[in-house]
């Protein structure tokens, strides 16, 4: 959203193609509604007067040629050509398998969230939180604030890296204050490090959780396990463009260019930074972009700023070698496919896990698998192919030079 | 105040304010969205689109992933058995 | 630095070399496989897994048919994961001139004991309800499977180590030749027998040999059970199949045990890169959807390429090769590598240990070249 505002301020033609159905992505899901997401009306407001057009509920699944990519939705596929593309892709949570994690009821932290942003009921309920991140947090107090019970949060990271977390905050006053309130609004939840999910229980649904605590385990009683581990970036469609990619993350210069000279990206896929670099990240690239560079320059300062906070939570947040043995032999590790951990063991590297067991050849693609093979047996992922994201067997069809297929709409230009 | 939309989940009717994704309107009717390959029952868990668990049929269209996709009046939600 | 001695050092543990690998082992032969990869990676791991019979050429048929009985002899053995399911081929006719093909076909296999069924117009849609109206017909041939090929080769080569069959993956062959076989990372193997299942990239190892890659795209969509229930292929197939030049696509539709459709096919000369052509996948999508319109929903998970090992004469080369008295060949297979893996591992074992092959073996020998690639 920063950069599509930045750069139609440019005077440039603008367009924003996103899968949710309303803008925002996940941090601003389902708009304003409190203090901390001041900010989300704010950029909503500059989008809408900023005269961006907006392309909800769609997916880009291919680049058929340089300047232009595909995006499917419902109902239609759009060709979309651009002279500039700037990536804001976002992350997702990463999950690590154990047992009873198939369960409904389990769910990702930032997860439940939306669910509950999307009118999930949640009074009354108890939610235990586990795994790592400052996203647990951030949601448990959500939780709470609709009436939610908390009877525990489980965080996996040492007190140690946690106190020099909170040291490190002490440079950014904003931090400062956005953790006071979080500790206010949070008072009373136990929180514990050096603690994370064994197992989750129930019949049909789930029913208690046992943790790890201090060596010890206890189970808790609950209705729902928000569980997540901290992000993954979404690099897929920068990887599908030919960007390069650096340890996981899309390489990008200084004004958020990536090796691809048309295409720029901003956010969590450069680096895990939450909103502040976002924010940041997005206005520099909107604004390279459209040409604005001086004015990109000038945001460089607080961008250094926003990356240090990145780096800082990098290191607080690692995840430790004892989570490499939470899933037992059944436990599944690919949830399209159903492949249990143990015929993984037997395989030497990604490419031969997905022949032989057809890990990571669901509709997923492997986003909720991969990161977690990649913790347990450091396999590194193959190469993207098309289409990035599932699309119609219709849509891959279509592309430039043939005959027009049914419901497409060629769309404006994007910068 | 808020609106509130109608859509039949499994055949039952459930109404549900508008702006709740399909995905809720399945939990709040007590189902399961689809059944894994080993036959579990399952339901969302990353709640964003990605994790493709909870892939329902809408208006008889499959594999749609409920979590995206807001409730609209009279649509008719099953979910495999 | 050597290895161990063995009788048979085998290059390629895609399902050809599995095939070989398995075979040699249980006659008894003491059996190095190695490959750059993974098992069943290369083409085995690219193709539809299709086990079909054909009949461009009685050398072609009696390969075939030979391999595809085994396959059948073997199934009973065969673990789960390799999804072998006797789903059968309807070879679909667009017009009359194709239906006329279909009568003859139903001829041609009645003669050589190959059951199978010509379908009206009526029956072909009962079978195959999402076919678009108007097809005219087909050829239902019962005795035709699929099955997945990546799995079907593990098996193969895990049958191979039972019997003392070593495996030894992750580095390249860099030469092979005088009975020796020397890989990327310096390992060697010595033995009398040599075999080049190297599928594509076969002509690397042994120059002069006459294969060149043919490039093919396929896609597979997720679950929906009971869309598809037999292997379908348009009988313009064989067209595409022929073409010697030109890049072609052919409606090539299979239904996977899991209820995902395998969509294909398509052929290109020249083609050296692995990346999916936007231009043939698409030709090769709107073709299927010419035959399957209610295809266009479905929703398509992944798409991959493959390199065939195409010979001038579209038979494989098995047997000894003449410039190297160690070397022999098991490849060229083309698009019926999984099909006559079986047959191919059977004749070249027989012809080694001088055994009487169930079937002529002079259409496959690479010293047919020499007379017969004059014409391509």
């Amino acid at each position: 959203m920063a950069a599509a505002v930045r750069a139609a301020e440019c005077g440039v033609h603008v367009g924003i193609v996103d899968d949710n159905p309303t803008l925002g992505g996940q941090i601003w899901r389902g708009g304003p509604e409190d203090g901390r997401s001041r900010d989300a009306g704010r950029w909503s407001e500059l989008l809408r007067t900023a005269g961006v057009t907006k392309l909800s509920g769609k997916r880009i699944f291919d680049q058929p040629d340089r300047g232009i990519v595909l995006a499917e939705g419902n109902d239609d596929v759009s060709e979309l050509r651009y002279q500039n593309l700037i990536l804001a892709t976002g992350a997702r949570e990463r999950f690590l398998p154990f047992p009873g994690w198939t369960l409904s009821n389990v769910m990702g932290a930032g997860g439940l969230q939306a669910m509950v942003k999307c009118g999930l009921p949640i009074r009354g309920k108890r939610v235990v939180i586990a795994g790592t991140g400052p996203l647990l947090l951030a949601v448990a107090a959500y939780l709470r604030k609709n009436g939610a019970e908390i009877p525990m949060i489980c965080e996996q990271t040492s007190w140690s890296s946690l106190a020099g977390f909170s040291l490190a905050l002490l440079s950014q006053p904003a931090k400062i204050a956005q953790g006071l309130q979080l500790k206010r609004e949070l008072s009373g939840v136990p929180f514990v490090a050096n603690s994370w999910p064994l197992a989750a229980h129930g019949r049909q649904i789930l029913e208690s959780v046992t943790v790890s605590r201090g060596g010890k385990s206890e189970t808790i009683l609950c209705d729902y396990l928000a569980c997540g581990f901290h992000l993954v970036p979404n690099i897929e469609l920068a990887q599908l463009l030919g960007c390069h990619v650096n340890g996981g993350y899309v390489r990008v210069d200084d004004l958020q260019r990536t090796t691809v000279k048309e295409v720029f990206c901003a956010g969590e896929p450069t680096g895990i930074g939450g909103v502040d670099s976002a924010l940041i990240e997005g206005q520099i690239a909107g604004l390279a972009a459209a040409g604005g560079t001086a004015e990109a320059q000038r945001l460089f300062g607080k961008r250094e700023k926003a990356r240090r906070f990145a780096r800082t939570l990098d290191r607080t947040f690692r995840l430790r070698p004892e989570l490499t043995k939470l899933p037992s032999a059944d436990t599944l590790v690919c949830r399209c496919e159903d492949v249990p951990y143990s015929h993984l063991q037997q395989q030497t590297s990604w490419r031969a896990a997905k022949l032989h067991t057809r890990c990571g050849m669901g509709p997923c693609q492997g986003r909720v698998c991969g990161p977690a093979t990649q913790f347990f047996f450091k396999w590194t992922p193959d190469s993207v192919r098309p289409p990035v994201f599932p699309a119609r067997i219709g849509d891959l069809a279509s592309i430039i030079g043939g005959p027009e297929p049914e419901n497409s709409t060629v769309g404006g230009g994007l910068e | 105040m808020l609106d509130q939309v109608r859509v039949t989940v499994n055949g039952a009717s459930i109404s549900v304010p508008s702006g709740t994704t399909v995905a809720v309107a399945v939990t709040i009717a007590g189902q399961a969205c689809r059944t894994s390959v080993s036959g579990e029952r399952r339901g969302p868990l990353c709640g964003m689109g990605i994790c493709f668990e909870c892939r329902v049929a809408i208006d008889g269209r499959p594999h749609c992933r409920s979590c995206q996709i807001l409730c609209e009046p009279g649509m008719e939600v099953t979910t495999d058995e | 630095m050597s290895q161990a001695a063995s009788d048979v050092v085998i290059v390629g543990a895609g399902i050809v070399g599995a095939a070989c690998a398995d075979e040699f082992a249980r006659r008894g032969m003491r059996v190095t496989i190695v490959d750059r990869d993974v098992v069943g990676s290369g083409a085995t791991a690219a193709g539809m897994g299709h086990i079909v019979v054909m009949d461009d050429s009685e050398a072609q048929f009696a390969l075939t048919r030979y391999s595809q009985q085994l396959w059948q002899a073997l199934r009973p053995a065969l673990p789960d994961d390799v999804e072998y399911d006797q789903c059968g081929t309807i070879w679909v006719a667009a017009d009359d001139e194709e239906m006329f093909e279909v009568r003859r076909k139903h001829k041609h296999y009645a003669a050589r004991g190959v059951p199978t069924e010509v379908l009206d117009a009526k029956t072909l849609q009962q079978l195959e309800p999402n076919l678009r109206d108007g097809m005219v017909g087909g050829l239902l041939v019962p005795e035709d499977a699929v099955l997945y090929p990546p799995c079907a080769a593990r098996f193969l080569i895990e049958r191979a180590q039972e019997h003392g069959a070593k495996l030894r993956l992750g580095s390249s062959a860099a030469q092979i030749g005088q009975g020796q076989v020397r890989l990327s990372d310096g390992r060697e193997f010595t033995a009398e027998i040599i075999v080049n299942a190297a599928g594509a990239f076969a002509p690397e190892l042994t120059p002069g040999l006459e294969i060149k890659k043919r490039k093919g795209h396929l896609v597979i969509t997720d679950r929906y059970p009971g869309f598809l229930r037999h292997q379908l292929v348009e009988l313009g197939y064989l067209k595409s199949a022929h073409s010697v030049s030109s890049d072609s696509v052919a409606f090539n539709i299979q239904p996977r045990r899991t209820g995902q459709i395998l969509i294909g096919s398509s052929r290109q000369y020249g083609a050296e890169h692995k990346d999916v052509d936007h231009g043939i996948l698409a030709r090769m999508l709107r073709r299927a959807q010419e035959y399957m319109p209610a295809l266009g929903p479905l929703s398509a998970v992944r798409t991959w390429t493959g390199f065939r090992a195409a010979t001038p004469d579209k038979l494989p080369l098995i047997g000894p090769w003449q410039r190297d008295q160690s070397v022999f060949l098991a490849t060229g297979h083309e698009g019926l590598g999984i099909t006559t893996s079986l047959a191919t591992a059977k004749i070249l074992v027989d012809q080694i240990t001088g055994s009487n092959a169930e079937i002529p073996i002079e259409p496959y020998l690479p010293s047919r070249a020499a007379k017969e690639f004059a014409h391509a």
